[in-house]
């Protein structure tokens, strides 16, 4: 009897391993998604398009996308700034400070949030001085923007400081010598090597803030059609045991994410084709 | 002022911390000279490229450039052209790109920066791969567009790093004289960094050696190897046995020489079979083979003589020799040193020809 050979891998029992990957994956994320359909299911498609166009249900779409992108903007400037800090310059206190960028991942955001406002509101801290120019940030857009910046910056300085550390100076000292000024520099030879990572950073925040709840509801002070959020609104028909509208909504933000998702990927297979040289 | 040297170094210090990379740098390069600046690694011969290139800054002393003293003038205003250990390729750009980049950032007119460019790429042999990127390109290929690149904006002077190391041993021979053509073709002067004594050697008009941050000696391939100055060139050129007070081998007794170390070099010994024909008999040693190893064109071997093990070698249809077998050893020439200089003594037969026939 002949015994097939097999090739050593250097983690063994691929089989097991991969096993355990695909029943994590149902239970936590493929199951889930699919009671989501199956609830929606029970509605007929014109009511479906019904609920998910509803005039309430728009605006909070508006609120959520607007708010969130804006949001991912300005994470996707100041995490660059932030990681670029961090990786360049030498300063004291700049471990402290590299280890404070996770805090917003480690917090629950219901106490982010709550801090957030009590800040904010025209009595707090920073909101008394910005009401003093009439712009009030709690409990209006601004406020849930200031949520998602808040909660959305790790992820792009996560994901840019890696690149920017592996980064060869050489690059930059060739553009030096050629006699590029440091704008130019930065445009063309840094700018594309990070843009991929800023990218990535910048569609997990954004990803992110679309369904973020627990720091927004407190700053948002939920005013229909103006700072209600998705996920709010999706709350609200829970409570009201409207399990298909609720499972209707959350299905459009489900196709949200994943075309975000799929969008990044799409970017990023494209530029690790120029990386990896294959055509 | 004269204008003898293009390029020059004058009382050039440089540390990095506690650490003093160039220790008082004095040279002189002549305009259309390819120089090879070698040294063990941590020697500080690129700390001498990168002042050169602007790149680090000197503590002390004058770099002078085409008669102008560079120090305080910023790399993009030297008109140097520089190649990179790693190339530095840009990534996201194509090899058309990388070309063109020193160019566009000089503003040239798109039609010229399209002509120079072809030209260049041209002149590499890589025309018809402009649209490529890097990663997309063999190593060789990556070397000629990085070089390509340098050269360009038309440089005055174009500093490589290690031009050769990331290729494999094959790509770098043909790299090697391709540099050497390339270089005279285009006619500018050239300064490279290499740790490979035989690269160097190969390819440099003149060779800089440099050790613990001091230059050690300056000369052509030729004199570096037939007249090292210092124990330190005399032991780095050349694979070398070191041997304890030469005076003990015959030929050597009358060396007038205060000096006790010698260096040995394979190609300045002379190994026969007992039964072979000698010609000074009593300048030569016996020795006994140690140890043959197969060297492709030759068979290299180390040969104990009084106590010592030197190496040499014999050619491949040469009459085999054993391991325990004895032989003669003649050696024709050391390099003796001392702690501060380096002298070329002759076997006494070659020396005084007349004494020795008796």
């Amino acid at each position: 009897m002949k015994r097939k050979r097999r090739k050593q891998r250097v983690i063994p029992g691929f089989g097991l391993s991969l096993g355990v990957t695909v029943t994590i994956l149902s239970l936590i994320v493929v199951i889930p998604l699919c009671s989501l359909v199956i609830f929606s299911a029970h509605l007929s498609f014109a009511d479906f398009i019904k609920t998910v166009t509803s005039e309430r249900v728009l605006a909070s779409y508006k609120v959520s996308f607007l708010t969130a992108l804006v949001a991912s903007l300005i994470n996707a400037v100041m995490g660059l700034i932030l990681a670029w800090v961090l990786v360049r310059y030498q300063f004291p206190g700049k471990r402290i400070m590299d280890g404070m960028i996770e805090i917003p991942f480690a917090l629950p955001t219901a106490v982010a949030g709550i801090s957030l406002t009590h800040m904010t509101v025209d009595s707090g801290w920073i909101g008394s001085f910005f009401a003093k120019f009439g712009i009030h940030i709690a409990y209006t857009r601004i406020g849930i923007t200031l949520a998602l910046v808040f909660i959305g910056i790790p992820f792009v300085v996560r994901s840019v400081q890696p690149v920017l550390e592996k980064m060869d100076a050489q690059y930059e000292e060739a553009a030096r010598i050629m006699g590029a000024s440091h704008a130019y520099t930065f445009r063309r030879v840094i700018m594309p090597e990070i843009m991929p990572a800023l990218i990535a950073g910048f569609t997990m925040a954004f990803a992110r803030s679309l369904g973020e709840y627990g720091s927004v509801v407190f700053i948002a002070g939920n005013t229909p059609y103006y700072t209600e959020i998705t996920p709010l609104l999706i709350m609200a028909k829970l409570q009201e045991y409207d399990y298909a509208s609720a499972t209707s909504i959350a299905l459009v933000m489900l196709a949200a994410a994943f075309l975000i998702l799929f969008i990044n990927a799409v970017i990023q297979s494209r530029t690790s084709r120029i990386i990896s040289g294959i055509k | 002022m004269e204008h003898k040297y293009y390029v020059e170094m004058r009382g050039v210090n440089k540390s990095f911390g506690s650490f003093q990379a160039s220790k008082d740098i004095n040279f002189g390069i002549e305009k259309g000279k390819l120089i090879g600046l070698l040294g063990p690694s941590g020697s500080g011969k690129t700390t001498i490229l990168r002042m050169l290139a602007g790149l680090e800054t000197a503590d002390n002393g004058d770099i002078i450039i085409d008669g102008k003293v560079v120090n305080d003038v910023p790399a993009s205003k030297r008109g140097i052209g520089f190649v990179f250990q790693s190339y530095a390729l840009f990534r996201y750009l194509t090899v058309y790109e990388n070309v063109a980049f020193g160019l566009k950032v000089q503003k040239w007119p798109k039609a010229k920066i399209k002509e120079r460019v072809a030209e260049m790429l041209e002149l590499v042999g890589l025309t018809g791969l402009e649209k490529r990127y890097p990663n997309q390109l063999s190593g060789g290929q990556r070397q000629r567009i990085a070089f390509a690149r340098a050269l360009a904006p038309q440089p005055q002077l174009l500093l490589l790093d290690e031009p050769f190391a990331a290729v494999d041993a094959k790509v770098r021979q043909e790299l090697r004289s391709w540099l050497r053509e390339m270089i005279s073709t285009v006619g500018v002067t050239s300064i490279f960094v290499t740790h490979d004594q035989d690269e160097a050697i190969e390819v440099a008009d003149e060779i800089i050696i440099t050790n613990q941050g001091k230059i050690e000696q300056i000369g052509t391939p030729k004199d570096i190897y037939k007249q090292p100055v210092t124990p330190f060139v005399a032991q780095f050129i050349g694979q070398s046995s070191i041997v304890e007070n030469f005076q003990r081998f015959a030929g050597f007794e009358h060396a007038n020489n205060t000096a006790t170390h010698a260096v040995v070099r394979p190609e300045y010994v002379a190994v026969t079979k007992k039964e072979e024909y000698v010609r000074y008999p009593i300048h030569t040693e016996e020795g006994v083979i140690e140890q043959t190893a197969f060297r492709g064109s030759e068979i290299e071997l180390k040969i104990r003589v009084k106590d010592t093990v030197i190496t040499a070698s014999r050619l491949l249809d040469d009459k085999p020799v054993e391991v325990g077998e004895k032989v003669n050893v003649f050696i024709y020439r050391v390099y003796a040193f001392d702690d501060k200089k380096a002298y070329v003594i002759e076997n006494d037969a070659l020396a005084h020809p007349d004494s020795v026939i008796i």
